[in-house]
């Protein structure tokens, strides 16, 4: 037992309570707290191997912006606890048991003997003299940027459809919209009366 | 020594208690967005640790796109929701039935 193996048993050890928090907790809250704690600790094991940019970017990304967003939506949205956990036993045995198979046919399939040839860890990145962030940016920039490119777009995409989704038009309020005001036309605001003359000088002011 | 078998057992239980999640947690959609976000998490697992057990830069950058790819997937599930309880006041799967699939 190396001192990393001790390590990656304590982490993993983390992780899977940690997930099973965030499926077991009643409140929602405490999910996505535990969820966090997932995440973070999942970043842990991919610096043990040396992938420090995704592990930086898994707590970067994650912790420090999709989860607040989950947290931010599960405190606004102020879901009762308890409702919602009705239907918790009926499903619950046909769920560990599927789980359980899949289980234990992916942990068959990682004990064959071919798995066990791969490793230990290959050191690629300082095999070509590059940090672990740089030997990813440069394959980032080379090979994959059309992609990265689509990756970008995606996200554009993704940040519209947010904003329009919830987006709420209330009759209540007044607000300005350039284009139509840029858009009129002398015609749509002034029209011109021919009043006759003894009706003007009736009433003066009218 | 941390052998590519211990990464790959770590994603598989990751991933086994994110379908159990999913099948127990049937009537609440943030909790099923949540075991989305692990499953996710657990194909990460397994794609770094391929990666940097190969020594193949793939890998990371795939993880990297799933990354993104996952936060806007989130960030548009969660206004969906918002959305839905603006209009039905409820987030539970079983009320939301109006289009009787």
């Amino acid at each position: 037992m190396t001192p990393e193996l001790i390590l990656f048993y304590l982490f993993a050890a983390v992780t899977a309570a940690a997930a099973l928090g965030v499926i077991l907790s009643r409140n929602p809250v405490h999910s996505a707290l535990c969820l966090v704690l997932t995440f973070f600790t999942v970043a842990c094991t991919w610096l043990l191997v040396g992938a420090e940019f995704l592990a930086l970017a898994l707590i970067l990304v994650y912790v420090g912006a999709v989860m607040v967003l989950f947290l931010f939506v599960v405190m606004m949205l102020d879901i009762k606890v308890v409702p919602e956990r009705e239907g918790f036993a009926g499903y619950l045995p046909a769920g560990v048991l599927v789980a359980v198979i899949m289980l234990v046919e992916v942990l068959g399939l990682i004990g064959m003997e071919r798995m066990q040839k791969i490793g230990p860890v290959v050191d690629a990145a300082a095999a070509a003299g590059f940090s672990n962030t740089e030997w990813i940016g440069r394959t980032l920039f080379t090979d994959y940027v059309l992609a990265f490119e689509v990756a970008a777009l995606i996200l554009t995409v993704a940040i519209i459809a947010a904003v329009m989704l919830t987006l709420r038009k209330r009759s209540s309020v007044r607000i300005q919209d350039p284009a139509e005001q840029a858009a009129t036309r002398k015609s749509d605001r002034l029209r011109l009366v021919d009043l006759p003359k003894s009706v003007a000088e009736k009433e003066p002011g009218a | 020594m941390i052998s590519l078998g211990h990464y790959l057992a770590l994603g598989a239980v990751l991933f086994c208690i994110a379908v159990a999640g999913i099948f127990i947690n049937r009537k609440n959609v943030i909790i099923l967005l949540m075991a989305i976000e692990l499953m996710l998490l657990a194909v990460n697992i397994n794609f770094v640790a391929f990666s940097t057990f190969l020594g193949d830069a793939a890998g990371q950058i795939f993880v990297f796109f799933i990354l993104t790819v996952a936060a806007a997937e989130s960030a548009i599930g969660l206004a969906i929701l918002v959305v839905l309880f603006r209009n039905r006041a409820t987030i539970n799967v079983e009320d939301l039935d109006s289009m009787k699939g």
